[in-house]
């Protein structure tokens, strides 16, 4: 790729090639993106389309903005949404019914005469002068040349935006915050409440997977004292799936058996 | 020549009036005798000028006197003076000289009005406006006095304002006055404009040099502001409503003074009038026609009062008439004028007199057989009578003749026509003058027994007296050897031609007298030999009818004028609110209705407003693509 | 192969990230949409650079990909505690601003 990098506009098929495969996938991995009707299969089309972007960028000589694409982007911006998906809620499908009346049939018309707009404005357009390419400007590499850049030209441009970087961490804190309203309960008060709510049974806290078992694995219920299994010591969703193993077998009075494995 | 003294003229009674109004109830003793006093010494200065005049060469009497430069604006420069020639001397003494009698007169008359006060104050104020006009020096001086005359008769006429009736004829005086007061601007425009001047020396300096056509302008809203004054036609409906002021008043006011405003207004102007031919004419038109228009109306009135109005009117007619009769007739207008001054005051006084005998009752058709009761204004209002009526040796006789003579000698068709007018207006005078003497003095008794007539108390009757030898011996001064005509030609009639006579004077007088006598007879033999009913009848002729409409003139002026102006304020009005004002509820109605509709876009969603901005920005960019094509 | 077709795929990608701002409902995913149309335009930058030939597009792309993880962060921080108040992530719940 580094070598497409530096002939561009003298072999022009390699990188065709490569944009002719990539670009359509791009679009239609954003169509989807648009379409999709669970968040999560947007936020994995969202990163598809930031990695063709990356290698765009570094097929059109901009090394380091590609990688930067790759680890910035797709990296730490994607996952920052997908975190939050789950945070919020992963299951919370949008529902396709419109509920402002003549949206969609605006939105279509405004897809399709802004693109069109667009498009046409970009084909009318001429820049004077034929694709320069960047040869001369990465003679001393890439990154040597940006930085230059950087630190000559734009040097106060880069001190706001790292003033308005560290401004933004700061303020995702102070949103973050949770401020408690009232006092935070602490170990005493949340015991008086498990023993005034709930049974006697759950009040001194509901066994660990694997207590009152030799086994102490995820899918193996907990044994109550009385032999049978707790219902609630394993995830519902491990139970939904069905993927509970019987611990019947791993009850104490059965320990004998095993005994030399485990231990 | 220059005189110190001519401002006092003005500043006596001004000062008077401006101070009875300003001490209010505190002056209520005694502002009646200041304001007839300070009347009085105006009398006194114009006495003193007068002899002093007399005393000068006939070239030197004229002086004046600069009080300030009032108006100095680019080319147009107006100073506030005054002059005083041989014509405003006679007014001044009229004015002054008439006037102190009817302050003297209504110190009795008003007595038992607790508003006394502020009648004399509004008594002086006339005065002093009046001397004003008479005074000025331009026509811009002149129109101040005119105005103020106004403003003075607005304010006497409604002097009992408590009256509907009378606020409402005070009002009319006010706004036919001002129709006249438009032609007085627009002459007084016009001179300036084509002339550069507006006073009076200059303006005859500069006549010569002006076209006919600007001159006869002038003229034309000279005679419009005269007729809008003295009541001639087409502005004289407001004469016979002004009777509504207290006695006094039409006597001194509409008797006497403002109504001859217009006269010394046309007589002043001669030198525009003897240049504009055509304007002359129409000034002797306009005098003829109100002449016999005022004697018609006069023979139907029952109310002593409005029958002597219409009397003035006819006469100030003559005065038009004769003013209208180039140089020669100038100097008899103003003679007539001073005649009428002494007999119509006079009469105007006596009926006053016999109002207040009567309680205030003003139909004749109550009165009967006076005389015996009134002797005194029997024997006053009788000679006024004669006077007006034209009787040698009494004062009408001689100035009312000689304007009839004027008139037959100007020749042609227009000499005959004027000629016969007037002397038919001689006829019709003698008969109703003779109606209302003998309705009110003589015959039987026709008031019920409420009323008990009496003599008036001696301030009401001296200057009845005063004028009635006024009426006698004025006449006879005023043509004793052309006294008058040579007294006034310096001003008036600087070469006067000599005019071919047509009929020789005696003619004139014989043909004068015997249709006087006729009128005479025909008013006796209805009034008198038979018996004169006390309800007016009525299965009269239609002449009789139209007469006591006065002559349809409130009928013809409210169809052609109020009742369209109406139509146009009310057309104004709806225009104002459903146009005007509802163009602005529109816009407030439109602004509304926009933000109703425009609220629809305030759905709250997000998204939706996503959408406008996503389709602005596609317009953005969609006006981009038509800028590069 | 013409440079200018890179320029084509950033205006499609810019569209269809515009689109999507509109049409979903969830927060989350509209802010996504958002970075698709940040990330047409870095796109754009890029070309651009290579087609002048000096790397001020690069630079500037560097700059909108700072600017944006800023933006993501905050925006996100947000998202979560909108969540925490209201219990929804949908956008169609915030229109108390109705008429």
């Amino acid at each position: 790729m580094i070598n497409l990098a530096l002939v561009v506009g003298k072999t022009a098929a390699p990188e065709a090639t490569m944009f002719w495969i990539l670009a359509p996938l791009a679009i239609i991995a954003a169509l989807g993106m648009l379409l999709a009707k669970k968040a999560v299969h947007s936020a994995i089309l969202m990163a598809w389309v930031m990695i063709t972007l990356a290698i765009f960028y570094i097929a059109q000589g901009a090394l380091f903005l590609g990688i930067v694409q790759v680890v910035v982007y797709t990296g730490a911006v994607m996952m920052l949404f997908l975190f939050i998906l789950m945070l919020v809620g992963v299951d919370s499908a949008d529902s396709l019914k419109e509920t402002i009346t003549g949206l969609r049939p605006i939105a279509i018309l405004a897809f399709v005469g802004f693109g069109g707009l667009i498009v046409s404005l970009i084909g009318r357009a001429t820049l004077g002068h034929d694709a320069v390419g960047l040869d001369a400007a990465n003679a001393n590499g890439n990154v040597p040349a940006l930085a230059e850049l950087l630190f000559s030209k734009y040097v106060w441009a880069f001190e706001v935006v790292s003033a308005l970087l560290i401004t933004a961490a700061l303020g995702a804190m102070v949103l973050a915050h949770n401020h408690r309203v009232t006092a935070k309960p602490t170990q005493r008060d949340l015991s008086i409440l498990r023993f005034r709510t709930g049974s006697l049974a759950s009040a001194a806290g509901l066994p660990n997977p694997g207590v009152y078992a030799l086994h102490n694995a995820v899918d193996v219920p907990a044994l109550l004292p009385d032999g049978s299994a707790a219902p609630t010591s394993i995830s519902a969703m491990l139970e939904a799936r069905g993927d509970v193993i019987d611990s019947s077998p791993f009850q104490l009075g059965q320990a004998e058996e095993v005994e030399g494995e485990d231990k | 020549m220059t005189s110190n003294l001519l401002v006092y003229l003005i500043a006596l009674p001004l000062f008077g009036s401006a101070l009875l109004l300003l001490a209010g109830r505190k002056s209520d003793k005694w502002g009646h005798i200041l304001a007839t006093l300070l009347s009085a010494a105006s009398f006194g200065v114009g006495l003193y000028e007068f002899s002093q005049m007399l005393s000068r060469a006939n070239d030197q009497r004229a002086v004046s006197q600069k009080l300030f430069s009032w108006i100095s604006v680019g080319s147009f420069q107006v100073d506030a003076g005054l002059v005083l020639d041989q014509l405003s001397i006679c007014f001044v003494l009229l004015i002054t000289g008439v006037g102190t009698l009817i302050h003297i007169y209504s110190i009795a008359y008003m007595s038992h009005d607790r508003d006394r006060r502020r009648f004399f104050a509004y008594l002086n104020l006339f005065i002093a406006a009046m001397l004003l006009l008479v005074l000025g020096d331009s026509y811009l001086n002149l129109y101040v006095g005119w105005e103020g005359v106004g403003l003075a008769s607005y304010l006497l006429i409604g002097f009992w304002n408590q009256k509907p009736t009378y606020a409402t004829a005070a009002k009319k005086a006010f706004v036919a006055n001002r129709v006249g007061d438009l032609g007085l601007s627009l002459a007084i425009m016009i001179s300036f404009a084509t002339l550069g001047t507006v006073s009076f020396a200059g303006v005859k300096a500069h006549a010569g040099q002006a076209s006919t056509g600007a001159l006869t302008a002038i003229g034309i809203m000279l005679l419009v502001a005269a007729t809008g004054k003295s009541a001639q036609f087409p502005l004289q409906a407001w004469l016979g409503d002004a009777m509504a002021g207290p006695t006094p008043v039409s006597a001194l006011i509409h008797a006497a003074t403002m109504v001859t405003a217009g006269v010394y207004l046309i007589v002043r102007s001669n030198f525009i009038f003897d240049a504009a031919p055509t304007a002359q004419l129409l000034v002797a038109i306009i005098g003829a026609i109100t002449l016999l228009f005022g004697a018609v109306i006069g023979m139907a009135k029952d109310d002593i009062k409005k029958a002597l109005a219409a009397s003035t009117m006819s006469q100030i007619g003559y005065m038009v008439l004769g003013a209208g009769l180039g140089p020669v007739g100038y100097a008899f207008a103003i003679m007539h004028l001073l005649t009428h001054g002494f007999f119509k005051a006079g009469m105007f006084l006596g009926a006053g007199s016999v109002m207040h005998g009567m309680d205030d009752e003003v139909n004749m058709r109550r009165y009967g057989g006076l005389r015996k009761f009134m002797p005194i204004t029997f024997a006053t209002f009788g000679l006024g009578y004669l006077a007006i009526i034209g009787v040698p040796p009494f004062a009408g006789f001689y100035s009312k003749d000689k304007i009839i003579e004027v008139a037959f000698n100007m020749g042609g068709v227009k000499g005959v026509t004027l000629g016969t007018a007037a002397l038919l207006g001689a006829a019709i005078t003698a008969f109703y003058m003779t109606r209302v003497v003998v309705m009110t003095f003589a015959g039987n008794k026709r008031w019920d027994e409420k009323a008990h007539p009496h003599e008036s108390p001696a301030l009401m009757w001296i200057p009845m007296v005063l004028l009635a030898l006024g009426s006698v011996a004025s006449g006879f001064l005023f043509t004793h050897g052309n006294s008058l005509v040579n007294w006034l030609s310096p001003v008036v009639a600087p070469n006067p031609e000599h005019q071919s006579e047509m009929l020789k004077p005696a003619v004139v007088s014989i043909m004068a007298l015997v249709v006087v006598l006729i009128g005479v007879a025909i008013a006796m033999m209805k009034y008198l030999r038979a018996e004169v009913p006390v309800e007016a009848p009525e299965n009269v002729s239609v002449f009789t009818k139209i007469a006591r409409r006065d002559l349809l003139q409130d009928d013809f002026n409210e169809a052609v004028f109020m009742r369209p102006g109406l139509k146009l304020t009310e057309a104004l009005v709806v225009t104002d609110n459903a146009v005007i004002d509802g163009a602005v509820r529109g816009v407030a109605r439109l602004t509304k209705g926009t933000g109703s509709v425009l609220r629809y876009t305030q759905t709250g969603f997000v998204r939706s407003y996503a959408m406008w901005i996503l389709l602005g920005a596609i317009g953005l960019i969609a006006a981009i693509w038509v800028v590069t094509l | 192969m013409n440079s200018a077709n890179y320029l084509y795929v950033a205006a499609l990608l810019f569209t269809i990230g515009s689109i999507g701002v509109v049409v979903r409902r969830n927060a989350i995913v509209v802010f996504m949409c958002i970075e698709l149309m940040l990330n047409a335009a870095n796109l754009a930058f890029v070309t651009f650079a290579r087609i002048n030939g000096n790397l001020d597009g690069q630079v500037m792309a560097f700059f909108t990909m700072v600017v944006a993880a800023c933006e993501v962060v905050v925006g996100l921080a947000i998202i979560v505690t909108i969540y925490r108040s209201r219990r929804s992530a949908s956008v169609d719940d915030a229109s108390l601003l109705k008429r």
